[in-house]
């Protein structure tokens, strides 16, 4: 075991992983926290905790990891690289594992000027690749980032990325999943799917490669709540596509909330009978308490207890 | 060449308003090419500046000089003796320009006229675009001649991240993608293999500005 989390329990036994999302407060308000946690609880294995998402200033993802811990539920501490050197990062990963945490996504982060700090100055000393090759060498080598200097005690971390195969240029994105393979990515969550059609032309790529075999994806779901919230995801968020007629269904529908949520369990099954998928990760963003009834309706309660 | 763009007019004028009489110096280089220095704009900048002062009634008398290149001292300390006549220097040169003339000139108080922006090239009349950020350490041969360093919003090395739409950048949408300029050229290049290695980290801390003023030293050319 890498890092002997319940995630990588479940993953490495062969059955199908199920991880949340919880934005922590734009502040200290610990009763948030505990509120999406409680809403969570028990329908998922894992919980990704954002990293100042969208770079809005919000309670750290190493704090609210923890707060998670101590709630009784398991995160997946997300980290950018928009914001530290790889000092910053090293020691933060020190402590994070120190706090219990065993999950940890590597990331590059949106950009700060989407976010409420626009003045900020960006770090990017690392990219998100160079990050999970330091984490690997943390872990693996027990040494840090670029020299022989031993690490006190022993990282063990089960190391994470994302990868969006709705970004462009297409034909490269499964090859940048090789990089990440390469650079030692344990599992992979992906951008939310809508367009079916294209995920698998993807996946097909991934297998074509190999790396299915070498690293666990969870595929990327959101519940669409509205018409109006589908129509701004299409037209504003870069690397998200959304098919017409799922706008349509949605924009149509008399009850688009229950629509939205009766399109994901769909995504859900449809995704579970992909070669190589080998989970799903619900972003259900401001909407945890959807969560239950998804993994209800999806037949993926209830969540296996593995040793 | 080094860009640049000129100051509010507003702010210059509040740098000399103390003063009388001022040498406006522009620079016969990488600021004319780029119409924000040269001998035009000296000249077109001193107008302005005249009227703007005689307006406020506190006329300003301005001396004019575009010495070829602000930045090297030979041609700097040509302002010898303009200078010795005013009581303070408005520099339309890039921030290089500026500092030649603070080194050589220690007791007259020297103002920057204009916003050094970035090293570019000229894309039409009239625009220009960031293409070198002198990190110091080239990385032009693995990545098609294009620099995500300057022209990838993250500086990302290896590859594009899920914000790249359509040969789009998400920051900006009139932006492309260094990324995918990146992908095309290797494609077309035949060399697509470049983008599968990983390019590791980079010594930013050796070689890039974060080491303090970085300093070249020939010695096969030193006198």
């Amino acid at each position: 075991m890498k890092s002997g989390s319940n995630l990588e329990k479940i993953l490495t036994k062969g059955l199908f992983a199920v991880t949340g999302e919880l934005g922590p407060p734009k502040g200290n308000d610990v009763s948030v926290v505990k509120r999406k946690a409680d809403l969570l609880r028990s329908y998922v294995d894992a919980v990704n905790i954002t990293d100042n998402q969208t770079a809005i200033v919000r309670m750290s993802s190493i704090a609210t990891s923890s707060l998670l811990i101590q709630m009784g539920l398991e995160p997946v501490m997300q980290m950018v690289t928009r914001d530290r050197n790889r000092i910053a990062i090293q020691s933060d990963i020190f402590g994070a594992t120190a706090l219990g945490i065993q999950n940890m996504l590597c990331l590059t982060g949106d950009h700060h000027t989407f976010g409420n700090q626009v003045d900020s100055k960006n770090v990017h000393d690392l990219d998100s690749i160079q990050l999970i090759d330091c984490v690997r060498t943390l872990r693996d080598e027990g040494t840090l980032l670029g020299g022989e200097e031993k690490v006190e005690g022993q990282i063990k971390i089960f190391i994470g990325a994302a990868e969006n195969p709705f970004g462009d240029p297409f034909e490269f994105r499964a090859v940048r999943l090789g990089k990440k393979v390469a650079a030692g990515v344990d599992f992979i969550q992906t951008q939310c799917i809508y367009d079916m059609n294209r995920f698998k032309e993807w996946m097909r790529m991934v297998r074509d490669r190999g790396l299915h075999e070498k690293v666990h994806i969870l595929a990327g779901v959101t519940p669409l709540k509205s018409g109006g919230m589908a129509r701004y995801m299409a037209k504003n968020v870069s690397g998200i596509t959304i098919p017409d007629e799922i706008i349509d269904r949605i924009v149509k529908s008399k009850k688009p909330a229950e629509e939205g949520i009766r399109l994901c369990v769909e995504q859900i099954q449809e995704l579970k009978e992909i070669e190589g998928v080998h989970g799903v990760h619900i972003m259900a963003i401001e909407w945890e308490q959807m969560v239950s009834q998804i993994t209800e309706m999806a037949g993926l309660l209830p969540r296996p207890r593995v040793e | 060449m080094i860009k640049a763009e000129q100051k509010p007019m507003d702010e210059i004028l509040r740098y000399i308003n103390p003063y009388n009489r001022i040498l406006l110096a522009g620079c016969g280089a990488c600021v004319t090419v780029c119409h924000a220095g040269g001998e035009k704009e000296v000249a077109l900048l001193a107008s302005g500046l005249r009227m703007a002062r005689k307006k406020m009634g506190k006329s300003v008398e301005i001396l004019e000089a575009t010495p070829a290149r602000q930045c090297e001292p030979e041609f700097a300390l040509e302002l010898t003796e303009t200078i010795e006549k005013v009581e303070a220097v408005v520099s339309i040169a890039c921030g290089v320009g500026v500092q030649t003339v603070v080194g050589h000139f220690p007791r007259i108080p020297v103002f920057p006229g204009v916003n050094t922006t970035f090293l570019g090239e000229t894309i039409t009349h009239g625009v220009w675009e960031e293409r070198c950020q002198a990190c110091g350490n080239c990385i032009l041969e693995r990545t098609g001649g294009i620099c995500p360093i300057a022209r990838c919003a993250k500086q990302l090395f290896n590859g594009p991240c899920g914000g790249s739409s359509k040969g789009k950048c998400e920051i900006k949408r009139e932006a492309d993608c260094a990324w995918q300029l990146i992908y095309d050229r290797l494609k077309n290049l035949g060399q697509l293999y470049k983008m599968e290695e990983i390019i590791p980290a980079r010594r930013w801390g050796v070689e890039s500005r974060d080491s303090g003023p970085r300093r070249i030293v020939r010695e096969d050319l030193k006198v």
